[in-house]
């Protein structure tokens, strides 16, 4: 065994770092940087960017237009970005409805979506969880029903991030009423600007307009635009959602958090010291420090054993129950240490396009907000109970 | 970054758990325990046979060169058995300060014969007074004629009992740390032997006027390589901690799956089924924690004990949990010393107690917290 990285590894990282010092957009660095909201156009001038350097889809197979990385460069990449305040790329095209179209989609799915993908043409969003239909997600209600070419689709989706930008939805409705509860449930691709689409924000405890709800009122949907067989949107679902997760500990950021935390916590005074110096506040940087330690290698040892192909499955339950727990922590170390800073709260220079002319607060404005935006860490994608459940299940034998 | 074993460290893996499975299961533990201090251990034979000895040294001292990965290996096999034997104590300690420290005629009267399964030693470097710090130690050591002379106490010299010598560490004149290998029959020193709390043989030592003579001597600026020692132990007990926390966690898991109660299996409750994940999380957080340690011992020595450090206090706090959850899960069963678990909780809760506990290591890497930043 051999915890360091490889010449070739080194490398690719020096790579990794010279593009991002060169390539991405001081403006974006800077709103990544102070934690503001980016705009729709900021993440396509980016993800632009990256598309042309052919590093947009990590994830892709060379024969699909991804780069051949393997887990430890996508996880070399990860941090970096990270570490250079690059935006995160928006998932739901490129890293989780395209695995499914390469996987269950038919050829002329896959000649039309996968390249407008990587093109950065489509924005898409994910129609998976319902009002009555969250942890428990097969329960879902979202009708589908057969006419003709098309199928009309009623009911309503909900916590649909970054909805607002979409042009493209994947979505979990039910195409068979009388079928037991996962047998019943088809995957498909509907264009937002169909006929009987309504989208409404949901504005988050931090103010944020991140997560949307859409209602869909007799929205007639091609046939064509269904992946996979009638009845089999539960096998394509569970297949998304474990699919290449060696992200889903969001180590990057962690490390990310964590650098930032111990300068903040050194320059800001606690009777005339840095408040690092103050037993308590230290004692638990230096347990977020022991943690994230240990959460890099187990990562690492998850992606190490997906080096062969296989894919992480509960594994990844473990990283995420732990990851987000650890980003919860560092983001309420941060509001912590931010003391009295942390209260001021702007919200159009936040999530707008709104000016703060003091520096001061422009550098400490995120802090609360950011830390109430984590919570979502530990309910979105299964939230951690469930994930416990995962483990108990599958891996335990439970 | 490569975390795959080789096709030998897998033997080595398979070999031993076999070996621990036909020797060590519980009542012959039970037995090996109670046989007196200086009734040979067959299994050391066995592990002379399988060249257990030799793995952890390197070939210029006649060992078979062994890396971190494959001591870790071989305690995280005898952690699973709760083997006691002295492999780290008897072995491991005093025969990597005799390869370090040792020069050829020391080598070959004590370290060689070592590494044959012919004696065991000990090594002797914690004072009460000093808690968990190696250097901060007062037994004393004074030049007296030719040779040198030995006062102080020790405590908690683990396999003392059972050991040709001891390598006793003592503070010189000068304020260096020296250290002096003393043969257990050495007119002057005194044992008290007894037992802890998690059956290791231990005892406590006083040197009243210990005449050595020059030979005796390993160092007399032995700072860097103990430190060095008590890396490469840290990194072992991390193992061996995985090895027990692994069967802590089977045990406790076939016995939710095993017991009814309310008309069905304990494994069927929600709140019993996360606080095994919560167990399982920490053992596998604990293993990473056990390969950083182990791959980290040929670093520079600040970085090094920093990882150390963090990986010893890490799973610590590990090693209690899963044990306090074992103890827990099993119900009334788990307070009972027939119930094989508890022997594992009690291993793994005073694990913490040997070689620095979570808070001596905490400090060490709070200390060292912004450099590393």
């Amino acid at each position: 065994m051999n915890l360091t990285y490889s010449a070739e590894e080194q490398a690719f990282r020096q790579d990794v770092r010279d593009f991002l010092a060169t390539s991405l957009p001081d403006d974006i660095r800077e709103r990544v940087r102070l934690g503001r909201r980016l705009s729709a156009d900021d993440h396509v001038r980016w993800q632009n960017i990256l598309s042309e350097r052919g590093w947009l889809a990590a994830n892709w197979p060379e024969a699909h237009g991804g780069p051949g990385w393997g887990p430890v460069q996508r996880h070399i990449f990860d941090e970096e970005c990270a570490a250079a305040h690059a935006p995160t790329v928006v998932p739901f095209g490129v890293n989780m409805v395209a695995p499914v179209i390469m996987k269950f989609g038919s050829e002329a799915q896959q000649r039309h979506y996968l390249p407008r993908i990587l093109a950065n043409r489509d924005w898409w969003c994910q129609g998976y969880s319902e009002p009555g239909a969250g942890s428990d997600l097969a329960s879902l209600k979202t009708r589908a029903v057969r006419d003709g070419d098309h199928y009309v689709v009623t009911g309503q989706k909900t916590w649909t991030t970054l909805g607002q930008h979409a042009n493209m939805m994947f979505c979990l409705v039910r195409t068979d009423p009388d079928a037991r509860k996962q047998a019943g449930i088809s995957f498909l691709l509907i264009d937002m600007a169909s006929p009987g689409i309504t989208i409404r924000p949901i504005i988050t405890l931090d103010g944020a307009h991140e997560v949307n709800e859409v209602f869909l009122d007799e929205v007639r949907v091609p046939v064509a635009n269904r992946i996979g067989e009638e009845g089999q949107g539960w096998t394509c679902a569970k297949f998304l959602l474990t699919h290449e997760r060696t992200g889903i500990a969001g180590l990057g950021h962690a490390k990310q958090a964590l650098r930032h935390l111990k300068s903040l916590a050194t320059r800001v005074p606690h009777r005339g010291r840095p408040l690092l110096e103050l037993a308590s506040f230290r004692q638990r940087v230096v347990k977020a420090e022991l943690e994230l330690m240990a959460l890099e290698v187990t990562n690492l040892r998850v992606i190490a054993a997906a080096q062969d192909g296989s894919v992480p499955g509960a594994e990844s339950s473990l990283l995420k129950v732990r990851g987000s727990e650890l980003r919860q922590e560092l983001s309420e170390l941060t509001r912590r240490a931010l003391g009295p800073a942390a209260l001021p709260f702007f919200p159009d220079f936040l999530h707008g396009d709104g000016e703060l002319d003091d520096p001061t607060l422009a550098e400490s404005a995120a802090g609360a907000a950011q830390y109430f935006n984590r919570r979502k860490l530990s309910i979105y994608g299964g939230a951690n109970e469930i994930q416990k459940s995962i483990v108990a299940k599958t891996i335990l034998g439970m | 970054m490569d975390f795959s074993l080789t096709d030998e460290q897998r033997m080595l893996a398979d070999t031993l758990d076999r070996l621990i499975a036909d020797r060590v299961a519980p009542e012959q533990r039970r037995a090996m325990l109670e046989a007196p201090a200086d009734e040979p251990l067959a299994l050391w034979q066995t592990f002379a046979e399988l060249g257990l000895l030799h793995m952890p040294f390197a070939e210029e001292v006649g060992g078979l060169g062994g890396e971190g990965t494959d001591l870790m290996l071989i305690m995280q096999a005898l952690g699973r058995g709760l083997v006691p034997a002295p492999y780290l104590a008897g072995l491991v300690l005093p025969g990597d300060l005799l390869a370090r420290l040792g020069d050829a005629g020391q080598q070959a009267r004590w370290l060689t014969p070592l590494l044959e399964g012919e004696h065991q030693l000990a090594l002797a470097w914690q004072e009460n007074d000093a808690r968990y710090d190696a250097h901060g130690i007062t037994t004393a050591a004074r030049q007296d004629g030719d040779g040198w002379r030995l006062d102080g106490n020790k405590q908690l010299v683990l396999n003392a009992a059972s050991a040709a010598a001891l390598l006793v560490t003592a503070r010189l004149d000068d304020g260096r740390l020296g250290l002096f290998v003393v043969p257990a029959d050495a007119p002057g020193l005194s044992r008290r032997d007894y037992r802890t709390i998690d059956d290791q043989s231990a005892s406590d030592l006083t040197l009243d006027a210990v005449s050595l003579s020059d030979a005796s001597c390993l160092g007399l600026d032995v700072a860097q390589a103990l430190d060095a020692t008590l890396a490469l132990g840290r990194a072992a007990l991390c193992a061996e901690a995985v090895g027990a926390m692994e069967v802590a966690c089977e045990q406790t898991l076939d016995y939710l799956k095993e017991r009814q109660q309310f008309g069905t299996s304990l494994s069927a409750f929600q709140s019993l089924q996360h606080r095994m994940v919560d167990m399982h999380l920490h053992l596998e957080q604990a293993r990473s924690m056990a390969i950083l340690a182990a791959t980290s011992l040929t670093l520079p020595d600040a970085e090094r004990d920093y990882r150390l450090a963090a990986a010893k206090a890490y799973c610590g706090e590990a090693a209690r949990f899963v044990a306090e959850q074992a103890i827990q899960l099993h119900g009334g069963m788990g307070m009972s010393e027939e119930c094989y678990v508890s022997h594992y909780a009690k291993h793994l809760v005073m694990f913490d107690h040997y070689l620095g506990d979570v808070d001596h290591h905490l400090d060490h890497v709070s200390d060292h917290l912004v450099d590393a930043a």
